[in-house]
């Protein structure tokens, strides 16, 4: 635990008067950001973050308080803010108070680090970006080039008026690099090296996202992707690859098992879903081949963690068995209102906002194909790559997604590469065409670090880790 | 917060060495967060949030930093001096930065908004009374919002306001629902009640049997909150000069191949109607507007202080994406749309917009909440939620037809990290042959 949060915690104590029960959560983080862009070295920043959110409870209210004043006056002035919202939920509650969570046990974790940020110096970081930015600027056409390194820790303390102390460590790195190439009016963006994504652990990860290694290759399929034809507008399979899987997983698997949104809270902002409560332990949401889990364990996948915001120990579980759908994305709190069990997926973005049910680690596991096994059981498809674009309806049914490279496949061979590719889809049907899972090892680990719900708005980071997928008969289209 | 600010600043500047410049940026937010569902409190909170900025300039190099403040001078210098001597340490391992842009002449201001809110909790028990027996679901979100420049040769300007935004939708079944928002500065019951009596109407409405609609063509009406979802995702490089120079504007058809938007269409970035301060981070002072998009032709870009340096124009925005954007009313009766509409599709919001064809300016998305199907200019039933993917080209160029007289300003809702003080004035747009998918 940081040193000073000792005093923060006893100022709190002294302050907060008798309730039912109450929670201190205390977040610290300081990240560090590096860019070079055009060979310009952007000017480095250093951004920390401190300060406390606090939960009352208390004869059939709650209420919370989240400041970045942490002095016993600013910590005082956070009780009052929360008693006197506290009063009016008593006469408003939609929770019952008994349903409010109330962690059980402490406990502890830390992301494992290998290899620390500070191993390698700013100066040795700033080359590596440097000699990226020249391995990306293979040709007149590449118009913009960039290369990103960051970092950031997060330490977290939840303690509560019952005793319980729960302490975690998280560590994460976000590397990545993106060429744009062009030709008078078409413009072609490729990204690599993790880009848009991050893990858990220090620079030994940097390897896992082919940083900096695939750089000449990104720049290369800019290129190649401004002359190649446009994706045709056809009904075929579909191969998606583990960097798109891990959307396609989000946006259509995971926000409709959220149970909030079932229980109608983001019906005004994030939207509903078109799964109900009666769904769970019948309802095929997919092929015999999806399976699907939270798994908090895979230590280097973003979302990794112990505990989550509200206390609750994080355990693996399936939530799609053989595709059959069985659990729901739901905390202790929705749990308590729905009557079913889930999973410890209260997570809040920072101090300043209460935690909801979130995606964590989400992923699908693998089946027994190998990549160039699924490729040769296509007669006539699409291999997209690399998520660009997503859409999808409020009930997390009709989508339509666009990646950034495309390429044909004919009688189960790889062919050209075919730019602007999307494709469409209804989420409950969807995945019932699910024809063919990778195996162990073309899985990848991926997610996102900006999930973006709630009201006040919360953007968090989730994993997805999948094998490439092969799906039959979706409607597949180019641009213009 | 503002004497704090500046006295933090001018003790921070004395520590400077000659060749030093450093610029500062406060934020702060007090602001109460209500979120309802089923017309009961979700969950009820308060934020109080202060946060400061550090760039330290020495020799054409830059580094920057930020830190929470906790409001005691002393321990907030203490660590600011700490902070910024990390930044000195910094410096000399960086390369002169080309693009090093910050203000040197000194423009002052100060802007303090008045407090016209009323008592949140009383606002939210007139909310719940006045939805009495409505499924409704939707947020509070209301407060003070702080922003402060200061900088080592001697600029100071602070911007303070004070505003509320609830936004809420009321459910009738499924997801068929009236979407409403009430933001401003300075409550009145009776508009609240007034907005709340039409969403009672437009659920008798909702009551009928929803039609859904086959893929193809059809003539709409955007309200200016749907037209609003379509212009953030223009917006999104569509205006930045960085994005014009590197030839990743969705516009760039405008750039290149010379096509343009109806002739009815001006858009501009209006910094003096918007709600954000009129300084950006560097210091600089924002014009009053900025023309984007003149009868319907490509006209100026934004540009932050970076690229105006690496290109050689002036600072006219904070950031290249626009916060205050316009767009220039036209000659339908607002009141009216319907007629105009005859038959078609109202659609009163769009929802989770996104390119499908970047390079022509095609975006995807999908209807949401209260889109109404309408026959000889009466709206008869709801629609189901339909995806649209269309080019902004025929949106707001050969298809449209015509823009509404009346503009509505839209508060930006967001509050990710913190509450958006973003804001649009933007008409009603009727539109022929709006394409839509699945």
């Amino acid at each position: 635990m940081p040193a000073d949060w000792q005093s923060v915690i006893n100022d709190f104590k002294a302050v907060v008067p008798a309730v039912d029960f109450w929670s201190l959560r205390l977040v610290r983080e300081e990240a560090e950001t590096l860019c070079v862009r055009e060979g310009v070295v952007q000017p480095p920043s250093l951004a920390q973050g401190r300060g406390v959110h606090i939960s009352l409870v208390d004869r059939g209210g709650a209420a919370w308080a989240a400041t970045s004043a942490l002095t016993r006056e600013g910590l005082r002035d956070a009780v009052h803010e929360a008693l006197g919202w506290l009063e009016v939920s008593r006469r408003h509650a939609l929770v019952a108070a008994e349903h409010q969570p109330r962690p059980q046990r402490s406990g502890r974790y830390a992301t494992h680090i290998e290899t620390p940020w500070e191993a390698w110096s700013l100066a040795g970081k700033l080359d590596l970006l440097q000699d990226i930015n020249r391995a990306l600027k293979v040709d007149e056409c590449i118009v913009d080039w960039q290369a990103r390194l960051s970092r950031r820790q997060i330490d977290v303390a939840l303690v509560t008026g019952d005793g319980v102390v729960i302490e975690q460590a998280f560590h994460h790195v976000l590397p990545g690099y993106a060429a744009v190439a062009n030709r008078d009016a078409q413009t072609q963006m490729r990204s690599g090296g993790g880009w848009g994504s991050m893990r858990q652990g220090g620079l030994e990860q940097l390897a896992a996202f082919d940083f900096p290694d695939s750089a000449r290759r990104v720049a290369e399929e800019a290129i190649a992707l401004v002359e190649a034809p446009e994706c045709p507008d056809t009904t075929a399979d579909l191969l998606l690859m583990p960097d798109q899987m891990m959307l396609q997983i989000h946006e259509s698997i995971g926000h409709p098992l959220e149970l909030d949104r079932i229980l109608g809270d983001e019906r005004n902002y994030a939207g509903t879903s078109f799964v109900t409560p009666d769904m769970f332990g019948s309802y095929r949401y997919g092929s015999e081949l999806l399976n699907v889990t939270f798994d908090p364990g895979v230590a280097p996948e973003m979302a990794s963690y112990a505990f989550d915001d509200e206390g609750t120990p994080a355990e693996r579980d399936y939530l799609i068995r053989d595709g059959i759908l069985l659990r729901p994305l739901g905390g202790a709190t929705s749990q308590a209102r729905a009557g079913m069990a889930g999973v410890a997926n209260a997570r809040a973005s920072d101090w300043n906002r209460p935690a909801i049910d979130r995606m964590a680690n989400l992923n699908l596991e693998p089946g027994t194909s190998r990549l160039d096994e699924l490729v040769a059981s296509i007669g006539h498809g699409v291999l997209m790559a690399t998520n660009r674009s997503w859409s999808i309806d409020d009930s997390r049914n009709k989508f339509q997604f666009g990646c950034e490279l495309g390429r044909l496949i004919v009688d189960g061979e790889l062919q050209g590469l075919v730019r602007n590719p999307n494709y469409r889809g209804i989420s409950a049907t969807f995945w019932r065409s699910l024809a063919g899972v990778g195996d162990p090892d073309s899985l990848e680990i991926w997610g996102t670090p900006s999930c973006g719900k709630g009201e006040p708005n919360q953007m968090i980071h989730v994993g997805h880790a999948s094998p490439p997928c092969v799906f039959r008969n979706v409607e597949i289209f180019g641009g213009e | 917060m503002e004497t704090c600010f500046r006295e933090l600043g001018e003790r921070l500047c004395e520590d400077l060495a000659d060749d030093e410049v450093l610029l500062l940026n406060y934020s702060g937010e007090d602001s109460d967060f209500v979120r309802l569902n089923h017309n009961r409190i979700r969950q009820a909170g308060h934020v109080r949030q202060q946060a400061l900025e550090l760039d330290l300039v020495a020799n054409g190099r830059e580094a920057g930093a930020a830190m929470p403040l906790g409001g005691v001078l002393e321990d907030d210098l203490s660590r600011a001096r700490a902070l910024l001597q990390r930044l000195r340490e910094r410096l000399p391992l960086l390369p002169e930065d080309p693009h090093l842009n910050y203000a040197t002449g000194v423009n002052s201001t100060v802007q303090h908004g008045e407090n016209r809110l009323p008592a949140a909790g009383e606002a939210l028990e007139q909310l719940i009374d006045a939805a009495r027996g409505l499924d409704l679901v939707g947020v509070w979100a209301g407060g003070e919002m702080s922003r402060g420049f200061a900088n080592s040769l001697g600029q100071f300007n602070w911007h303070s306001a004070y505003s509320f935004n609830l936004d809420w939708s009321v459910y009738r079944e499924g997801d068929k629902a009236v979407k409403q928002n009430y933001a401003g500065f300075a409550w009145d019951h009776d508009v609240l009640a007034g907005k709340i009596a039409r969403d009672r109407e437009t659920l008798a409405l909702l009551g009928q049997t929803p039609r859904t609609l086959a893929p193809g063509r059809y003539r709409v009406f955007l309200s200016p909150a749907a037209l609003f979802e379509l212009m953030e995702m223009v917006s999104w490089g569509g205006f930045g000069l960085k994005s014009h120079r590197t030839a990743q504007t969705p516009l760039l058809g405008m750039l290149r191949e010379g096509r343009t938007l109806h002739p009815g269409v001006s858009i501009s970035e209006h910094h003096a109607a918007g709600l954000t301060p009129r300084f950006t981070g560097e210091g600089f002072i924002k014009p009053d507007r900025v023309a984007l998009v003149e009868a319907g032709a490509y006209r100026d870009c934004l540009a932050d202080s970076r690229s105006a340096r690496e290109y050689g124009t002036a600072v006219n925005a904070a950031g290249e994406q626009p916060e205050s954007l316009e767009i220039g009313g036209g000659g339908l009766d607002g009141g009216a749309v319907f007629g105009a509409l005859d038959t078609g599709l109202y659609v009163s919001n769009l929802w989770y917009c996104n390119f499908s064809d970047r390079n022509h300016c095609r975006i995807t998305g999908m209807t949401r909440f209260a889109c109404l199907w309408v026959e000889q200019g009466r709206p008869v039933a709801p629609v189901n939620v339909m995806r649209f993917d269309e080019s902004i080209y025929h949106i707001l160029g050969d298809r449209l037809e015509g823009l509404t007289r009346e503009q509505e300003h839209i508060l930006d809702t967001g509050s990710y990290g913190w509450r958006s003080n973003a804001s649009a004035r933007l008409p009603g747009a009727l539109v022929n042959d709006f394409t839509l998918t699945l």
